[in-house]
């Protein structure tokens, strides 16, 4: 397999595709900046995950969305993964969105939800503050591409002290590998605020068979006191490979959850992070994934402490079949000054083949004295006893290895947030365990 | 058809070390018999050889439940034949809740399309907890984790009256369980006396034995029976230990396989 160093884009041709859909100039000119920036940067280096040996620069061109006037018109692969009755929805196909609603209530109070190019037209003040801030384009050259060539997205902005009852819903999906896929999410919770945000991003398996790349930036900014949950689920076809960097900066007891279900079929790069800025801040990560086939995937959390007192939760938990291959990495950093802060990581894998490959990495990295922490990491088989057990009431052979990797998954499932959305997962999941 | 269980010169071996060396015991519907005996020989291995223990070889000998090979069968077919096997150390399954195991052994006891309702079965599940006085909330948690010793073996026997087995296998249920315990786990088994249900109990302390009077008590030693009797073996055991019984068979070391 060669080696691909080339940038899929360049200051001219990034510009010209925004002038021409009509963006404001600073983004224009932001986009420009980060393509030139793409093309001296490195790619992202995951420990013992050679990405770089990936389909990387499969971007795609720019595919102008159309805008639907009903959810009928979506296919019914997507229509299922939308709860029920929402009022609050964005759709996005290939390169843009095609639908978006936000209640009147929430629009009353203030609260925006909006696709992000939209946001960048209407409210580019607002975003200019955040966009680029939590994940910094010039850090490799995934995070200037994605700067450079996003599309589509979310936005979401609560305002002071706003609860926000019903969750805020995403589906993004492609239909056309030959379309640029590249979304954003942008989440500014303001103090005092609470919101829940779930995502599904899919891909259209029967129709999307060529290579293609997903890069995607999560971005969230937790204000003093606010409470942010984010679940997002993954299920792209194995022709494309998703780089998703997920990161939240918390301030004063802030709360951040992330609840993330990586179930591509291809190749994944995942990396949530919560920077614990303030005192008292506090993030709760739990991430699942299914590996299949010869699926490669490095996925890690993070932690960073800053905040005093503050307090950090990471759960990731893998089930590996075939001759998958997943390297998982938990980071828990905690600064000097960050008196009383805690960290605990755990990661744990399942290995139902003997080709699959899974690795395990807990690094706890400490420079203040006043604190606690902790990690467990496990790579096993389904245990011979559990099965046995099961067996012993009956259970056929199958169904207690099932019942046991289900058993496996469950402290994840079992906490995302939409009752359609945690449907959503376990139908996914049954598909990868069974498929 | 009364039940008939049949164990005929069953040996087993476990890495290659013979630890059962030709057991015979036949027990009908009805019955409860209790094997008796110092740690070490051989009772828990009787155990899990019956219900199938992948670690155990079975080299010789035959075990029927109604006329039916039991050796023949995997462990979930044992099962579904209707062996039951209270364990003593039985398995945590985390993130699996009781009632969802509970539910899917049944059904897997009464065979596709003979599945029970929901609410039939919360009804019968809920009455069972009550008779065992768990907590509910027991339904809820992962299978037997966190459980307490007492907790685990109360949840052994709640398992045994929701499957209604034919024959019943009890592993030192008594270990670890304190005198309140103790009396609600042997009030369960009583309740599941019946003409049709054998019970086989192993255990190495008499007491067990004031709550459920046993029809036969055996004595087991060096992997075979070597004393049968009536509950006033138990009580004699109870009363003098087990070195009259190896005085009289010329026994000096009573336990097998060990290294």
């Amino acid at each position: 397999m060669s080696t691909q160093l080339s940038t899929p884009t360049d200051r001219q041709s990034a510009q010209s595709l925004a002038a021409g859909k009509g963006e404001p100039n600073w983004l224009v000119e932001l986009r420009g900046e980060a393509a030139e920036l793409a093309g001296g940067l490195p790619w992202p280096k995951p420990e013992k995950t050679r990405i770089e040996r990936w389909n990387l620069t499969a971007v795609g061109n720019y595919e102008a969305p159309k805008a639907i006037g009903a959810l009928t018109e979506l296919p019914a692969d997507v229509q299922e993964l939308i709860a029920e009755g929402t009022e609050n929805l964005i759709v996005q196909r290939n390169s843009g969105a095609v639908w978006k609603q936000l209640s009147n209530e929430l629009a009353a109070k203030g609260v925006l939800f909006t696709d992000l190019e939209t946001a960048c037209r209407e409210h580019g003040d607002l975003v200019r503050q955040y966009m680029n801030q939590a994940v910094k384009m010039d850090e490799d050259k995934l995070t200037a591409l994605s700067a450079a060539l996003w599309n589509g997205g979310v936005f979401v902005y609560v305002p002071k002290g706003v609860e926000v009852e019903i969750p805020l819903q995403a589906v993004i999906y492609n239909d056309n590998a030959d379309a640029t896929f590249a979304p954003r999410i942008l989440i500014v919770a303001e103090a005092n605020s609470r919101v829940t945000y779930v995502d599904c991003v899919v891909s259209d398996k029967s129709a999307v068979q060529a290579p293609f790349v997903q890069p995607s930036i999560v971005e969230v900014f937790v204000k003093s006191g606010a409470h942010v949950r984010f679940g997002s689920i993954h299920s792209m076809g194995d022709s494309g490979v998703d780089m998703t960097l997920r990161r939240a900066v918390i301030e004063n007891d802030g709360q951040m959850e992330w609840i993330i279900g990586d179930l591509n079929d291809g190749h994944t790069l995942s990396d949530t992070k919560s920077v614990l800025k303030g005192n008292g801040s506090n993030s709760d990560a739990k991430v699942i994934s299914v590996g299949q086939n010869a699926q490669q995937m490095s996925l890690t959390t993070q932690a960073v402490h800053f905040g005093k007192s503050s307090d950090s939760n990471m759960v990731t938990r893998a089930v590996m079949k075939d001759s998958a291959a997943a390297i998982i990495n938990g980071i828990t950093k905690i600064e000097h000054g960050a008196t009383k802060a805690n960290g605990v990581q755990a990661e744990k894998v399942l290995m139902l083949s003997p080709k699959a490959r899974g690795d395990a990495n807990p690094i706890l990295l400490i420079d203040e004295d006043d604190v606690t922490a902790g990690h467990a990491a496990s790579v096993g088989q389904v245990n011979p006893e559990q099965v046995y057990y099961l067996r012993s009431r009956g259970l056929s052979k199958e169904d207690a290895e099932r019942l046991i990797i289900y058993g496996f998954l469950a402290p994840v499932v079992s906490e995302v947030p939409v009752e359609a959305v945690r449907g959503v997962l376990k139908r996914l999941l049954e598909r990868k365990l069974e498929g | 058809m009364a039940t008939q269980f049949v164990i005929n010169g069953l040996k087993a071996e476990i890495e290659g070390k013979e630890i059962l060396k030709g057991i015979n015991l036949e027990i009908k519907g009805g019955e409860i018999h209790a094997i008796m005996g110092p740690n070490g020989t051989g009772k828990s291995t009787l155990a899990s050889a019956l219900m199938g223990h992948p670690k155990y070889e079975v080299t010789e000998g035959s075990v029927t439940l109604d006329g039916e090979d039991l050796l023949e069968m995997e462990v979930d077919e044992r099962a579904r034949a209707g062996l039951f096997l209270a364990m003593q150390y039985p398995s945590e399954i985390p993130g699996v809740t009781n009632s969802d195991f509970l539910r899917s052994a049944i059904n897997a006891r009464r065979g596709e399309g003979n599945e029970i309702s929901l609410i039939k079965f919360i009804r019968q599940m809920e009455g069972k907890m009550k008779e065992l006085e768990m907590n509910t909330e027991f339904a809820h948690r992962y299978l037997n984790e966190g459980f307490s010793g007492g907790e685990k073996k109360r949840n052994e026997i709640l398992q045994m009256m929701l499957l209604e087995p034919k024959l019943v296998v009890l592993d030192e249920i008594d270990s670890g369980l304190d005198i309140d315990a103790l009396r609600i786990v042997a009030n369960g088994v009583n309740a599941m006396r019946s003409e049709d249900r054998g019970f086989l109990i192993i255990t190495h302390y008499q007491r067990l034995l004031n709550y459920i009077t046993p029809d036969y008590v055996h004595v087991m030693m060096q992997g075979r029976i070597v004393k049968s009797g009536g509950p006033e073996l138990a009580q004699r055991l109870e009363n003098e230990g087990y070195d009259w019984v190896k005085e009289e068979l010329g026994i000096v070391d009573e336990t097998v396989g060990q290294a």
